[in-house]
C-alpha cells in the first residue's frame, strides 16, 4: 500500500492581463507547470524526483503540500484525500507532511531564533510549550547534529551546512512521516553535502520516513532513492526501480541527461548524446511529445502525438513513442 | 609547451572588521601554453580569489601582498593599472559564473562584443566604413563560434532575451573576441543544467583545442575536471593541497582532503553504502597559525601535523601539502 | 562528528545590534539625533527649561531686540514679540505642538499603513485593488490644500490638525509595507510557516512584519521632519493651535508684519522648525543607511 498517490495532478499558473489586452481581447498566458503528473510512494521508500530547472519538480513538491494549490488531480495522503480538505484538517495533516528546502539562507527567518524556528510548529499544532517545547527542541537539535547551547543563537550566525540542519530539525520536530526533500544539498559544498545526505538516510533509517526527494543532481537520486521518476516540462516521462532506469534508460530524454553528468574514473566510457537547443518556454510549450524539439530520435508523429506511458519493465514507465523499436541513444553514440 | 603564467607565492589579504582574513596564503601555480588546469575548491578556499589576484581585480579592502605574477614573460605585478587593463581582455580574459550579472543588461550582445573588441583589437582596419564592417564581422564570427543560432540578428538583442545556456555562450564569445592566450572560466556551468552544462564544457574544450589557448577551469565539481582538464590543482582554506595531473590525482588522491572530497561524492554505484563525509566544517580563515589547515578535520591527524606544511613532491608532476603521506600512498 | 563540534559561528550578535552599531559610527547622524533629543527634551521639561512664561505677555517689552543687539536683556536671550512675550520660551513651548503632533501623526499613520499594506500584499486579489485605489485616490489630491479645506470644515483644534495631516500621510508607509510584504511573503520561510501550519495572522505579524520593519522605520522618521513643515504650514494659515498656545507656524505668521523693523520675532522660530527638520532628516538618513540592506555597502 502506498503511503502517497498522486493521481493526474496539474498546477497551472496564469498570467494576469492588462486593461488594454483585456479590452483588444487578449487571451490569459498559461503556464501550465505541472501537466497531469500521476506518482505514488511506497511508505518508506525515497522516490527520486529528478530534472532541470523549469521542468516544475518543486512546484510538484508543492502542490502534493498543497503550499501551491493544485489545478486539478488528486492527492491521497494514508488514505485520505488532501486536496478536498478543509483548512482546519490540512493543517492537522501537515503535522505527518512537511518539507526541507533548498536554500539554507532564504529558508530560516532571520529575526528569529533557533528556538523559535524550530520549536514553532510545536506551538502551532499545542503539542508542547514552554519549558517541555524547549526541551523537545532541543533534542530535536542534538539530533541533527547541532549543540544544545546554540539554540538562542539567530540563523546568520550558522553556516550554511548547520543551517539546513536547522531545517531539518524544523521538520522533524512534529513527527511526520513523510518529507518532501526540494534540493536540500543543492547550495551546499560537496564536504557538507555529503554530510547532509548521510544524516537524511539516517533519520529515514531511525524513524521510519518517507521521502520524495527533489534534485536535479543525477548522482545524489541515485545514490539514495529507491525509485527514480524522471520530469521533464510539467509531466513524467519515465519512472521506475532506480537500478532499472538508471542502467537501462528508456526515454530518449533521461538517456541524454545520464550521459551528460560528467564521470570521475570511467572516462568517456560511455559515448555522450549532445542534446540540441534549451528547454522550451513552458508559456508555450511544444505540441505532441515535449521533447521532439530537443529529441534525436524524433519522427514526424511526435509533433502531433502526445504518447502513452507505457509499461517497460517490472514497475518501470516510459511515455515515448519509439519505446517498441528497442532504440537507445547511448548504443547509437558509442 | 612553454610556461604562460607562473604564479609563485601568491598572497592576497582582506582587512575585515574582526580582523585580517588571508584568502589566499602562499599558493603557486604554472600554466603551460594550450593547458586546461582544473581548480577545485570549495566555497572559501580561496579558488576565485587566486585568479582575481592574478587579474588584478581583487578590489579594497583586499589587496595582493606578496608573491611574483609573470604571464608571457611579463611581471604583472608591476604593472600600472593602465597597462594591466591592456592585458586584461587581449591576453587574459575571464568568465563569470553568473552571466545575467556579468552582462550589461543595457546594452546589446553586439555593442558588448564590440566595446571589446575596439579596446584592445590592434588590427582593425582604420576606415571607417571598414572598420565599422569589420567589427561587425568578428562579432558574427565569434557567435557563431559559441554556437548561437543565427548570429546575425541576434547580435542585436539584450541579455536578459537569452537563455541561461546562451548567456553563458556569449560571455564566453566575449571573452573570446581578442583570441586571448588565457582563459579564466570561474564556474562557467554552476548556474546551468546539466544537458545545458555538456554543451558548454565542449565549447569550450573545442574552441580551446582550435585556438590553442590554455585555460584555468574553476569548479567545486570534481567531474568536471575530470572530463576536461589536463591537470588539477584543489585548494583548501586559501592553500593549495595538491596538484598533478587529472588522472593520477583523481584515481590516487595523496592529500587526505582530495581523498574526503572523492569519497564525499554520492555515486549510484555506491547505493546502500554509507558516504564517508568529511566532518566538521572549513576553519575560519581568521588568524590561523602556520599549522596544517586540515588537521581539525583530517582522519590521519597526529600531534606533528601541528607545524606549517610544505607542498612535498609525491610523483612524477605531482605534489601534495601533507606530513602523512606514507599512509595515503 | 558533525560540522557543529568545530564550530566557528561569531558571538551572539543580533542584526539589529550590528546595525546599531553601524548607525553610531555615522558622526553626522548621531549629532543629529543629539539635536533632536534636545528638542524631545525640551518638549518634555519646558516649564523647566524655559525662562519665562511663554504667554507673560509685558507691554513694555514689545518688540524687545535680542540680548546681544543695542536696547536688548540676557533674560531674554532672543527678544520679545509684538506682545512682548519671550521669544525663546514660546520656541521651547512651541516644541511640544510641533514634536507632539509630528509623532501622534506618524504613529497613527505608520499603523493605518501598516495594516492596509500588509493585508494588501499579503492577501492581493480584491483587497489589494481597493487599497491600492483608495491610496491612488489620496495620492492625487493636493496634500497642503486638502488639509486646509478639512481644517476650514472641522474647525481648529489639535485632534482635527492631527486627523487633517494624518488622513493621507498612512498611504506612504502603507506602499512601502505593501511592496516589502510582496517581496518577502515568497520568500522560503514564509512558505515553510506555512508548511508547518501556520495561518494567515501568524505569518503576517511574526513571519513578515519584523522582516520589513527596518525600511518602515526609515521611511516614517523622513515623512516624520514633513509633518512638522505641514503642521507649521496650517498654524502659519491660521488654522493650526489657536492663539495664544504658542505653535512655531503661528510665531512666523505673527512676526510677519514687523519683518522690517523688528526681524527676530518670526527669524527665530524659523530657525527652529529648519534645525529640527533638517536634524530629522539627517538622524533618518543614517538610520537608512544603517538598517537598509540595499543602501550598505
Amino acid at each position: 500500500m502506498s503511503l502517497l498517490q498522486v493521481t493526474n495532478l496539474s498546477k497551472h499558473y496564469e498570467g494576469r492581463l492588462s486593461l488594454a489586452q483585456r479590452l483588444t481581447g487578449g487571451r490569459k498566458s498559461v503556464v501550465r507547470a505541472v501537466n497531469g503528473v500521476s506518482l505514488y510512494v511506497n511508505k518508506g521508500e525515497v522516490l527520486g524526483l529528478i530534472g532541470e530547472s523549469g521542468c516544475g519538480k518543486s512546484t510538484l513538491g508543492r502542490a502534493i503540500l498543497r503550499l501551491h494549490e493544485p489545478t486539478e488531480g488528486k492527492v491521497e495522503f494514508d488514505g485520505t484525500d488532501v486536496t478536498a480538505l478543509s483548512p482546519s484538517a490540512l493543517k492537522a495533516i501537515r503535522r505527518r507532511m512537511q518539507i526541507i528546502f533548498q536554500d539554507p539562507y532564504a529558508s530560516l527567518n532571520p529575526r528569529r531564533t533557533v528556538a523559535e524556528i524550530v520549536g514553532l510548529p510545536l506551538a502551532l499544532h499545542g503539542i508542547a510549550s514552554g519549558d517541555e517545547a524547549r526541551a523537545m527542541t532541543t533534542q530535536v537539535l542534538q539530533r541533527v547534529g547541532l549543540q544544545a547551547d546554540q539554540i538562542d543563537r539567530y540563523p546568520h550566525q550558522f553556516s550554511g551546512g548547520q543551517r539546513q540542519r536547522i531545517g531539518i530539525a524544523r521538520a522533524l520536530v512534529s513527527n511526520p512521516e513523510f518529507i518532501v526533500c526540494d534540493e536540500p544539498v543543492s547550495a551546499l559544498d560537496v564536504s557538507i553535502q555529503a554530510q547532509i545526505i548521510a544524516l537524511l538516510l539516517e533519520l529515514k533509517q531511525e524513524l521510519g520516513l518517507t521521502y520524495l526527494f527533489i534534485s536535479h543532481d543525477i548522482s545524489v537520486i541515485g545514490y539514495l532513492s529507491d525509485r527514480v521518476a524522471v520530469m521533464y516540462l510539467g509531466e513524467i516521462v519515465e519512472t521506475g526501480p532506480v537500478a532499472s532506469v538508471l542502467d537501462n534508460p528508456r526515454h530518449p530524454y533521461t538517456q541524454s541527461l545520464l550521459s551528460a553528468v560528467p564521470e570521475i574514473g570511467a572516462k568517456r566510457a560511455k559515448g555522450r548524446v549532445r542534446l540540441q537547443g534549451d528547454l522550451p518556454s513552458p508559456l508555450n510549450p511544444p505540441k505532441g511529445c515535449k521533447f521532439h524539439t530537443r529529441c534525436p530520435l524524433a519522427i514526424p508523429a511526435c509533433q502531433t502525438l502526445a504518447p502513452v506511458t507505457q509499461t517497460v519493465g517490472l514497475d518501470h514507465f516510459a511515455a515515448c513513442h519509439r519505446l517498441e523499436e528497442g532504440l537507445s541513444l547511448l548504443e547509437s553514440a558509442r | 609547451m612553454t610556461v604562460l603564467l607562473e604564479v609563485t607565492n601568491l598572497r592576497t589579504e582582506f582587512s575585515a572588521r574582526a580582523g585580517l582574513v588571508r584568502a589566499v596564503d602562499g599558493v603557486s601555480l604554472q600554466i603551460s601554453r594550450g593547458e586546461c588546469l582544473g581548480v577545485v575548491g570549495e566555497s572559501g578556499s580561496g579558488k576565485s580569489v587566486t585568479f582575481a589576484s592574478i587579474m588584478g581585480l581583487v578590489r579594497p579592502p583586499g589587496r595582493v601582498t606578496q608573491g611574483t605574477i609573470f604571464f608571457d614573460g611579463c611581471d604583472l605585478r608591476g604593472m600600472s593599472p593602465e597597462e594591466m587593463r591592456a592585458v586584461r581582455g587581449r591576453d587574459i580574459a575571464m568568465t563569470m559564473q553568473d552571466a545575467l550579472t556579468a552582462l550589461n543588461p543595457a546594452l546589446t550582445v553586439g555593442e558588448q562584443l564590440a566595446e571589446v573588441l575596439i579596446a584592445h583589437d590592434e588590427t582593425l582596419p582604420t576606415g571607417r566604413a571598414a572598420r565599422h564592417n569589420a567589427i561587425k564581422d568578428r562579432c558574427v564570427e565569434m557567435l557563431g563560434l559559441v554556437g548561437i543560432p543565427s548570429p546575425d540578428s541576434r547580435l542585436r538583442q539584450y541579455p536578459h532575451e537569452f537563455s541561461g545556456g546562451m548567456r553563458q555562450r556569449i560571455m564566453i564569445a566575449i571573452a573570446l573576441a581578442c583570441r586571448p592566450k588565457l582563459l579564466i572560466a570561474d564556474e562557467p556551468t554552476t548556474a546551468l543544467d546539466v544537458t545545458i552544462q555538456a554543451q558548454v564544457l565542449e565549447l569550450i574544450s573545442d574552441i580551446r583545442a582550435q585556438m590553442g589557448m590554455a585555460v584555468a577551469l574553476i569548479t567545486h565539481d570534481l567531474g568536471v575536471v575530470a572530463e576536461h582538464c589536463d591537470r588539477v590543482m584543489v585548494m583548501y582554506a586559501g592553500q593549495v593541497v595538491e596538484e598533478g595531473p587529472t588522472d593520477d590525482v583523481i584515481g590516487h588522491p595523496r592529500h587526505p582532503y582530495t581523498r574526503g572530497l572523492l569519497a564525499s561524492i554520492p555515486r549510484p554505484a555506491m547505493r546502500g553504502q554509507p558516504l564517508t563525509p568529511i566532518v566538521g566544517q572549513v576553519p575560519n580563515l581568521m588568524g590561523l597559525a602556520p599549522q596544517c589547515r586540515f588537521h581539525s578535520r583530517c582522519p590521519l591527524a597526529q600531534p606533528s601535523c601541528l607545524v606549517e606544511v610544505p607542498m612535498l613532491p609525491v610523483g612524477p608532476g605531482r605534489r601534495a601539502r601533507c606530513l602523512r603521506l606514507e599512509e595515503t600512498a | 562528528m558533525t560540522d557543529a563540534t568545530l564550530s566557528h559561528t561569531p558571538p551572539a550578535d543580533s542584526l539589529f545590534r550590528r546595525n546599531l552599531r553601524d548607525f553610531r559610527r555615522n558622526r553626522l547622524a548621531m549629532v543629529s539625533v543629539i539635536v533632536v533629543l534636545i528638542f524631545v527634551i525640551m518638549t518634555v521639561a519646558a516649564p523647566l527649561v524655559a525662562p519665562h512664561d511663554p504667554n507673560q505677555t509685558d507691554l513694555f517689552r514689545r518688540l524687545q531686540p535680542p540680548a546681544w543687539m543695542e536696547g536688548g536683556d540676557w533674560a531674554f536671550v532672543l527678544g520679545c514679540d509684538g506682545l512682548g512675550r519671550d521669544i525663546l520660551s514660546r520656541i521651547i513651548y512651541g516644541a511640544r505642538i510641533s514634536i507632539f503632533i509630528g509623532v501622534v501623526v506618524i504613529v497613527l499613520a505608520t499603523g493605518v499603513g501598516i495594516l492596509a499594506g500588509l493585508a494588501a500584499g499579503y492577501f492581493r486579489g480584491w483587497v489589494d485593488v481597493v487599497i491600492g485605489r483608495i491610496v491612488d485616490i489620496l495620492l492625487g489630491f493636493p496634500y497642503l490644500i486638502f488639509a486646509i479645506g478639512l481644517m476650514a470644515m472641522m474647525g481648529p483644534g489639535l485632534f482635527n490638525i492631527v486627523l487633517a495631516l494624518a488622513y493621507k500621510e498612512w498611504v506612504i508607509p502603507c506602499r512601502v509595507v505593501r511592496g516589502e510584504t510582496l517581496a518577502v511573503r515568497e520568500l522560503e520561510y514564509v512558505e515553510a510557516a506555512r508548511a508547518l501550519g501556520a495561518g494567515s495572522g501568524h505569518i503576517m505579524w511574526r513571519e513578515i512584519l519584523p522582516n520589513i520593519m527596518s525600511p518602515v522605520i526609515v521611511v516614517s522618521t523622513i515623512r516624520m521632519a514633513n509633518v512638522i513643515i505641514l503642521e507649521a504650514s496650517l498654524s502659519f494659515l491660521g488654522l493650526g493651535v489657536q492663539p495664544p498656545t504658542a505653535s512655531w507656524g503661528s510665531m512666523v505668521s505673527d512676526g510677519r508684519s514687523f519683518i522690517l523693523e523688528a526681524w527676530w520675532v518670526s527669524t527665530f522660530p524659523g530657525l527652529a522648525i529648519v534645525l529640527l527638520v533638517l536634524a530629522i532628516n539627517v538622524a533618518s538618513q543614517g538610520l537608512r543607511d544603517a538598517f537598509d540592506p540595499r543602501f550598505s555597502e
